[in-house]
């Protein structure tokens, strides 16, 4: 499985994701430039975390309108598996890859913080091997991941079964005490029409490995290469 | 031409900052405060422009094309000096 992580001017989160693969699967990413215009060797391209271009403008919005973005359409035009983690699901939301966009979180601070995640589909390549109902403990490092959206294109992503995680309390349900940023209906995560690109706010490539608290991130990655290796 | 850009926050977009600077002047004896939102504004200088309609349009291209997300937010444009 090929894999490009992408790497605008500011994203920090771009080795977690590279160590992600390789430290679980042996896989090693390609690591892209933002001024990369071909993709099509890549199977699966990742939008790492960070503050690309300092988050001028809005958050995403400068890395959105870099080359390397065609690429990525072009890449999701022919059904590319993509996946924005944090700043990557801002970006996927600021190109229109994905609906809405993520606001700053209603406390108006930074959130660093453990969170648990309900898996809300199994019809994704990135949450088939989690399991609906699956929660998941990862952390978020965010300013703006407050997820908005109108009425009609939340309806939409709800009747699709296209929200792929929600902020839950530690049993496992939504409550407004448990969503940290303030997101619409608690959403962390969706998926595409075509169910294959995934924007999510928490950081699954953070908690992967048991030194570092978690392993439920792994599960992501796991059901992506199970998916791909036809498991 | 030189145009000013407004960029603000659609009316269903809640604005935790305009809430929390409308309560900070309130704290400050401003009681009257009874909302704020907050908004952005662009100065732009360019290169000759067509007077009227035809200019106005290209400056809100910009905005369609970067400095406005439709999803959140919506614009006006202002021509200071044609």
């Amino acid at each position: 499985m090929n894999i490009a992580v992408v790497e605008f001017l500011g994203s920090n989160c771009d080795h977690d994701a590279e160590q992600w693969s390789l430290h679980l699967a042996g896989i090693r990413s390609r690591m892209v430039w933002f001024t990369e215009t071909d993709l099509s060797w890549a199977d699966l391209v990742i939008l790492p975390g960070g503050f690309s271009y300092g988050d001028y403008l809005r958050c995403g919005a400068m890395a959105a309108r870099t080359p390397v973005m065609e690429a990525v359409k072009a890449h999701a035009a022919r059904g590319g598996l993509v996946l924005g983690i944090c700043n990557g699901f801002q970006i996927l939301c600021e190109v229109g890859l994905l609906p809405g966009a993520l606001l700053k979180n209603r406390t108006l601070t930074f959130l660093h913080q453990e969170v648990v995640l309900r898996c809300e589909t199994d019809r994704s390549p990135f949450t088939r091997g989690v399991g609906r109902g699956r929660l998941l403990r990862v952390p978020i490092a965010h300013g703006d991941g407050n997820y908005f959206a109108e009425p009609e294109t939340l309806k939409r992503l709800n009747e699709e079964d296209r929200v792929a995680f929600r902020y839950v309390s530690p049993g496992g349900q939504v409550e407004e005490a448990w969503n940290p940023n303030g997101s619409q209906e608690a959403i962390a995560g969706i998926l595409s029409d075509n169910r294959r690109i995934l924007g999510m706010m928490p950081h699954p490539e953070r908690a992967s490995e048991a030194l570092l608290g978690s392993e439920d991130g792994a599960l992501l990655l796991r059901s992506v290469l199970g998916v791909f290796q036809g498991v | 031409m030189k145009a000013r850009v407004h960029v603000f926050l659609k009316p269903q977009v809640l604005d935790p900052q305009g809430k929390a600077v409308m309560q900070a002047l309130r704290t400050l004896g401003f009681s009257e405060v009874e909302s704020v939102r907050q908004g952005k504004f662009f100065d732009i200088e360019t290169g000759p422009l067509p007077a009227g309609e035809e200019g106005e349009e290209r400056l809100r291209a910009y905005c369609r094309k970067l400095l406005a997300n439709p999803v959140i937010e919506e614009f006006r444009v202002e021509v200071l000096e044609p």
